[in-house]
C-alpha cells in the first residue's frame, strides 16, 4: 500500500489528507511537531480572548483520525531524504515514504532586530506562541504595555487579543496607513480609525529599531526608528508578515545530491500540479512558491481558502487524476476588531489604468463598499466590502459571467447576505453611483429565484 | 476613568442583587403558621373531609399558640395526614383479615389523597402569618425591587464596558459563572432547589405568594398560588435578561426583534392572557402552548374543563388542535421551527434571555447528536402513546388501553418529563450543560416540529460559498450543540432538525459565512467536497458524480 506522508497538520495538509481517504486507501500519515489534532490556526485569537477554550478550535473530535485511518505522528522532521524517500526526525526516529507532502506552513518575520528573541518577544501563529503570550501577558498587571510591531492582519488580531484583556497597546505600523499595500485609502482609513476608536496607540509609518531586555533577559522596552522615542513595555508582537516555514528543506538540500534537492525560493517551488523539483515530493499551502503567480495572483498565498484548494486539487493529483491547480476568482475575507471585511476580485490599493472605481462610505464610518470596474468595457473587476456581508457565489458567478458594474448594482439586493431586517443601503448606494456617473440604474427587487437559480 | 465608574456601578448592582436574592430566599424561613379552630373547622368542611380522625389529628397539629414556621408546620400537617391515613389503613387491614368487606369498603371514603405537600400547602396558604405576609407591597421591592434593580445596574454599564457595539464575548471561557466553575455550580444548586421546591414541595415556597399575593388578586381577583409566583418570576428574569440581550447583541437586529418577540408572547400570551381569562371565570389557557408541549391538552381534567366552559371552551379545545395539525406545520415550513422555539415559545424565551449567559457550553460532540435523538424522539412517542390512552379512556371509560394505566401514564409523565426534564434538568442544569437541555433532548414538541423542518421546509443556513475558516465560533456558541462548523467548511448549507434558528452562529461568525434563509426547497441540501473558489471543473468533477 502506497504510504503518503504529510508534513504540516494545517488546514493544508489536512484537507489533503481527507480528500485521499475520500478517493483512495492509501496508508497516510500527517506529521505534526506544533500540536496532536488539527486546528484552525485563524481562531487562535480567540482562546486568548476567552470567547472559545482550545479544543473548539479543532474541526474534528479525536476519534475522526482512527475511523479515517490517517495516522497522526508527533515530531519534527530535520532532514527529507528524498533519494531514500526517508524522513529523519529530530528524535533520531525515520519514516519511509511514498509520496511526500510538504504543507509546513509560515513563520512570523523577523528582519534581525536587536532583541528580536528576548523572553516577551513573540509572533501570533503557532500555538506555542499563544502559550508564550498567555504566559507574558495574562492580564494588565503582568503586562502593563504591549508594542505590536508590523500592521497586517495578524497585527491588528494581535492588538485586539490584548485590548480584550486590557492591556495598553502600542502599535507600530511601517505604512502611512494601515495595510495600504492592500487596501484603499478609504477602507485603510477607515481601519485606522476603529484601531484608534479601541484606546489603541496607533503609530502610522515609524520603524522599530530595536528591543531593550531588562537584567532578566525580557523585553523592558523598544525604540522608534525615526524618533528615538523608547516605549516601556512587558510584551513585544512581532507581526510584520509571515514567510514560509522551510529551514528544513534548506538543509536537507544541503545534505542531498543535487538530483534530489528540492528547489526553493522564498517557498518551495511548485509547478501548477503542486510538483516540486523532486518527483513524489508536493508542497501546498504557505509555503509552497509557484513559479509565477497564478493570474493576478501572488507566487506565495499564505491564505486559509488557497491552502485548502491546494489540498483538494493535490489529492486528485496523488490520487492518478493529474490535475492543475487552477483556483477560481479570488476572494478573501477577514475581521477588523469590529469591522467584517470581504472581498471579491480585484480591488488593488492603486487603481491600475484601465479601472475605474466607486466608493461608498456608510455615515457611520464603520460600512464601506469599493467597487473596481473597467473603465472602457465596464466589466466588474472586483468589490471590497465593509461591515456588509455579501454572497460569494454572487460574485463567483458576476465574475464568471463578466457582467458589468452596471449588473452588480442593479442586483445588489441579490448579494446582500447580511441576515434578516439588517438595514439595508443598497438604495443610497445605487443613488450615489447614478449621481457620481450620470448612470439612471434601478435596483432590483432581491429575487429567490436568481439568488438561488 | 468612565470605565471603573461603570465597574464600581456594576459591583454595586451584584451587591444590590445578592442582597435582594437573599431576602427572598430568606424570606422562606419567616412567618407563623398555625390556625384557629374556626378556621380548621372551615377547611375541614369545605374540603368535605369525612375522617374524624383528621380534625383532631390537624387540631392537634396546627391549632396552637406555638409559633410554628413553615417546615415544623409543613411536617406536622403532613404527620396529621400520613396519621389519619394509617388510622384508616389498619382498620382496612383488620377488616381484610376479619373478612368483613362491608366494613373494609367503608373505610375508603375517609382516606385522603393528594400529595402530602399539596395538602400542606392549601392549609399553609391559610395558616400563615407574620411579617412577609403583612408587608407583601414592602417584601415585594426587598425581593423583586432589589433583584430587578441590582440585576439592571448590573447590566446597563455593558452599554460602556463592552465597548462598541459588536460581538463581545471576551472572557465568556474565563470566567467561573460561564465556564462551568464554582459560580456555575453554585448557581444550579440554587435552580435546582428552587425547582425541587416549587414541583415538589410548594407549601415551604409559600411565603413567596404572600409576597405576590397583592399583585394575583389585582390580576386575577385570587390569591397566589405557586404557580403564579414561578410565571410572574418568569416574566421579570425575561424582562431584565432580556434588557441584557438588547445591550449585547445591539448591533444585531435580528437578535433585538426576535428578543422582543419571546419577551411578548411570554407577558401576554403565557401570563396576561390566561390571568385575566381566569378573573373572567374561564379556563386560563396560552394560547401559543401548543401540544404536546402542552402534554395535558388532553388530559379528562382539561378536556372536561373545556366542555364546561361553553364557547370559549370549544374554541380553545378546537384552537389547540388546529395549531397542532396545522399551523405549527405550516409555519415550520415557512419559517423553519424557529417561528416558534425561538419567537414564541415560554422555554424558548428563557433560554434565550436567561440562558444566553450559557449557550456555550452544549455538548457539540458526535455522540451527544446521537443520545439526542434518541432521547427526543423517545419522549415525543411517550407523549403520543400518554395521549393515546387517556383519550380512549376517556371516551370509552375503561381505565387502561394497551395494558396501560391512564393515571398511573399521565402521573409518570407529568413526574419525568413534566417536572424532572422540563424544569428542574431543562432550567436547573442550564449552568453546566447550557440553555437548551430540555429544547433539545426532551420537549416532544420540538421533536416534532424537527421532523417537518428536517424534511419539509423551506428554511436553512446558508453558507456562503467557500469563506468558511473553520474557527468554531459558530459551533462553540450553538446553544442546540449542532456542529455548524462541520456544515460550513464544507460549503454546505445546515439543515438540522434541532436548530430553532436562534442567529447566533450567524451573529458570532467573524467571515460573514452564515444567514438564516427561507427559500425554495431545491438545493436547500447541498453536500459538497471541493468549495466554492476552487477550480470549476474540480468542482464538477467531484460534487456531482
Amino acid at each position: 500500500m502506497e504510504h503518503i506522508v504529510i508534513i504540516g497538520n494545517g488546514v493544508s495538509g489536512v484537507t489533503t489528507a481527507r480528500h485521499i481517504r475520500k478517493l483512495s486507501d492509501k496508508k497516510i500519515t500527517i506529521i505534526s511537531a506544533e500540536t496532536d489534532y488539527f486546528f484552525s490556526r485563524t481562531a487562535l485569537m480567540y482562546v486568548y480572548m476567552g470567547h472559545m477554550k482550545f479544543e473548539h478550535t479543532q474541526p474534528y473530535e479525536s476519534w475522526f483520525w482512527k475511523k479515517n485511518k490517517i495516522d497522526l505522528k508527533k515530531g519534527f522532521v530535520n532532514i527529507i531524504d528524498a533519494k531514500s524517500k526517508t524522513l529523519l526526525f529530530n528524535s533520531g526516529e525515520t519514516m519511509g515514504y511514498d509520496k511526500l507532502v510538504i504543507a509546513t506552513g509560515s513563520k512570523p518575520n523577523k528582519f534581525g532586530w536587536p532583541g528580536q528573541d528576548l523572553n516577551g518577544v513573540m509572533g501570533m501563529y503557532h500555538k506555542q506562541d499563544l502559550e508564550s503570550l498567555e504566559k507574558y501577558a495574562p492580564n494588565n498587571k503582568v503586562c502593563k504595555r504591549a508594542v505590536i510591531v508590523g500592521g497586517g492582519l495578524i497585527g491588528i488580531e494581535l492588538a485586539e487579543m490584548l485590548h480584550s484583556r486590557h492591556i495598553p497597546v502600542t502599535f507600530l505600523v511601517r505604512e502611512s496607513s494601515f495595510w495600504n499595500g492592500v487596501l484603499p485609502e478609504g477602507e485603510s482609513a477607515m481601519i485606522n480609525r476603529e484601531i484608534l476608536e479601541n484606546g489603541i496607540d496607533l503609530r502610522l509609518g515609524v520603524n522599530l529599531k530595536e528591543i531593550k531586555a531588562d537584567e532578566k533577559g525580557q523585553a523592558k522596552s523598544i525604540v522608534i526608528a525615526e524618533t528615538g522615542e523608547e516605549i516601556a513595555c512587558d510584551v513585544v508582537g512581532l507581526t510584520a508578515g509571515v514567510s514560509p516555514n522551510i529551514d528544513f528543506i534548506k538543509e536537507s538540500n544541503m545534505r542531498n545530491d543535487a538530483n534530489f534537492s528540492i528547489q526553493t525560493g522564498r517557498g518551495v517551488k511548485v509547478n501548477r500540479f503542486l510538483e516540486t523539483s523532486v518527483p513524489d515530493v508536493y508542497a501546498i499551502g504557505d509555503c509552497a512558491e509557484q513559479h509565477e503567480g497564478i493570474g493576478s495572483r501572488r507566487p506565495i498565498e499564505a491564505v486559509w481558502y488557497t491552502g485548502r484548494m491546494m489540498g483538494e486539487t493535490l489529492a486528485q493529483t496523488i490520487c492518478g487524476n493529474r490535475i492543475e491547480y487552477k483556483p477560481r476568482h479570488w476572494f478573501n475575507s477577514a475581521k477588523f476588531i469590529d469591522i467584517e471585511y470581504q472581498t471579491y476580485g480585484w480591488v488593488w490599493a492603486q487603481p491600475k489604468e484601465n479601472e475605474a472605481r466607486f466608493y461608498w462610505e456608510h455615515e457611520s464610518g464603520k460600512k464601506c463598499i469599493h467597487l473596481n470596474y473597467d473603465k472602457d468595457t465596464r466589466a466588474f473587476i472586483g468589490i471590497n466590502t465593509f461591515g456588509i456581508r455579501m454572497r460569494h457565489e454572487f460574485f463567483d458567478k458576476v465574475l464568471t459571467e463578466k457582467q458589468t458594474v452596471e449588473y452588480v448594482l442593479e442586483h445588489l439586493a441579490d448579494a446582500n447576505f447580511d441576515p434578516e431586517f439588517y438595514k439595508l443601503h443598497e438604495k443610497e448606494i445605487v443613488a450615489q453611483f447614478n449621481k457620481e456617473n450620470n448612470t439612471n440604474i434601478q435596483l432590483k427587487k432581491k429575487s429567490w429565484k436568481r439568488i438561488f437559480a | 476613568m468612565k470605565f471603573k465608574q461603570m465597574k464600581i456601578l456594576k459591583h454595586i448592582g451584584l451587591a444590590i442583587f445578592i442582597i435582594g436574592l437573599s431576602i427572598f430566599t430568606g424570606s422562606l424561613f419567616t412567618g407563623n403558621f398555625s390556625l384557629s379552630q374556626s378556621q380548621l373547622d372551615e377547611y375541614i368542611t369545605s374540603k368535605g373531609y369525612k375522617s374524624e380522625i383528621i380534625a383532631t389529628e390537624l387540631k392537634k397539629a396546627v391549632v396552637t399558640e406555638e409559633s410554628l414556621n413553615i417546615f415544623q408546620f409543613s411536617s406536622r400537617v403532613r404527620d396529621a395526614f400520613q396519621n389519619s391515613n394509617n388510622h384508616y389503613d389498619a382498620l382496612i387491614a383488620k377488616y381484610d383479615t376479619e373478612k368483613n368487606w362491608d366494613k373494609k369498603g367503608e373505610q375508603y371514603q375517609y382516606k385522603i389523597y393528594g400529595k402530602p405537600h399539596t395538602l400542606s400547602y392549601d392549609l399553609a396558604k391559610k395558616a400563615g402569618s407574620g411579617f412577609v405576609k403583612e408587608n407583601a407591597g414592602l417584601l415585594w421591592w426587598l425581593t423583586f425591587g432589589l433583584g430587578i434593580i441590582g440585576a439592571l445596574l448590573f447590566i446597563l454599564p455593558n452599554l460602556i464596558l463592552l465597548g462598541a457595539p459588536g460581538i463581545k464575548n471576551n472572557g465568556v471561557f474565563l470566567e467561573a459563572s460561564t465556564n462551568r466553575g464554582w459560580i456555575a455550580w453554585l448557581v444550579l444548586v440554587y435552580l435546582v432547589l428552587f425547582y425541587l421546591l416549587l414541583y415538589f414541595m410548594p407549601d415551604y415556597v409559600v411565603n413567596w405568594t404572600f409576597i405576590l399575593d397583592p399583585i394575583s388578586e389585582f390580576l386575577n381577583g385570587g390569591a397566589a398560588s405557586q404557580w403564579f409566583v414561578y410565571g410572574f418570576l418568569y416574566c421579570v428574569i425575561m424582562i431584565v435578561m432580556a434588557v441584557r440581550m438588547y445591550i449585547k447583541y445591539r448591533h444585531n437586529k435580528y437578535q433585538v426583534i426576535r428578543t422582543t418577540s419571546v419577551l411578548f408572547f411570554q407577558i401576554v400570551f403565557a401570563f396576561l392572557i390566561p390571568e385575566i381569562m381566569t378573573s373572567l371565570n374561564m379556563p386560563g389557557y396560552d394560547f401559543k402552548n401548543a401540544f404536546p408541549l402542552d402534554y395535558d391538552f388532553f388530559f379528562e381534567w382539561n378536556l372536561d374543563s373545556l366542555r364546561n366552559s361553553g364557547a370559549i371552551g370549544l374554541f380553545i379545545l378546537v384552537w389547540g388542535i388546529v395549531l397542532t395539525l396545522v399551523i405549527v406545520p405550516l409555519m415550520v415550513y415557512f419559517f423553519g421551527k424557529r417561528w416558534y422555539c425561538s419567537w414564541v415559545c415560554g422555554c424558548g424565551g428563557l433560554a434565550e434571555t436567561l440562558g444566553d449567559p450559557y449557550r456555550q457550553l452544549s455538548d457539540k460532540r458526535l455522540n451527544a447528536w446521537k443520545l439526542e435523538r434518541w432521547v427526543i424522539h423517545s419522549v415525543l412517542v411517550f407523549s403520543l402513546v400518554m395521549t393515546l390512552v387517556t383519550l380512549y379512556c376517556y371516551f370509552s371509560g375503561a381505565e387502561a388501553f394497551l395494558g396501560i394505566k391512564s393515571q398511573w401514564i399521565k402521573d409518570t409523565y407529568s413526574f419525568l418529563i413534566g417536572a424532572w426534564f422540563a424544569g428542574v434538568i431543562g432550567t436547573g442544569f442550564y449552568p453546566i450543560f447550557g440553555n437548551r437541555v430540555w429544547c433539545r433532548f426532551g420537549c416532544p414538541l420540538a421533536a416534532y416540529l424537527g421532523l417537518v423542518q428536517r424534511f419539509k421546509s423551506r428554511f436553512r443556513i446558508t453558507t456562503n460559498g467557500g469563506q468558511c475558516i473553520s474557527c468554531g465560533n459558530c459551533s462553540t456558541y450553538c446553544e442546540q450543540g449542532i456542529d455548524v462548523r462541520a456544515y460550513a467548511q464544507k460549503g454546505e448549507n445546515i439543515v438540522r432538525a434541532s436548530c430553532v434558528g436562534c442567529g447566533i452562529c450567524s451573529a458570532v461568525c467573524p467571515r460573514g459565512v452564515l444567514k438564516l434563509e427561507n427559500g425554495p426547497e431545491k438545493g436547500r441540501i447541498n453536500p459538497t467536497d471541493i468549495l466554492l473558489g476552487n477550480d470549476v471543473d474540480l468542482m464538477d468533477l467531484v460534487n456531482k458524480k
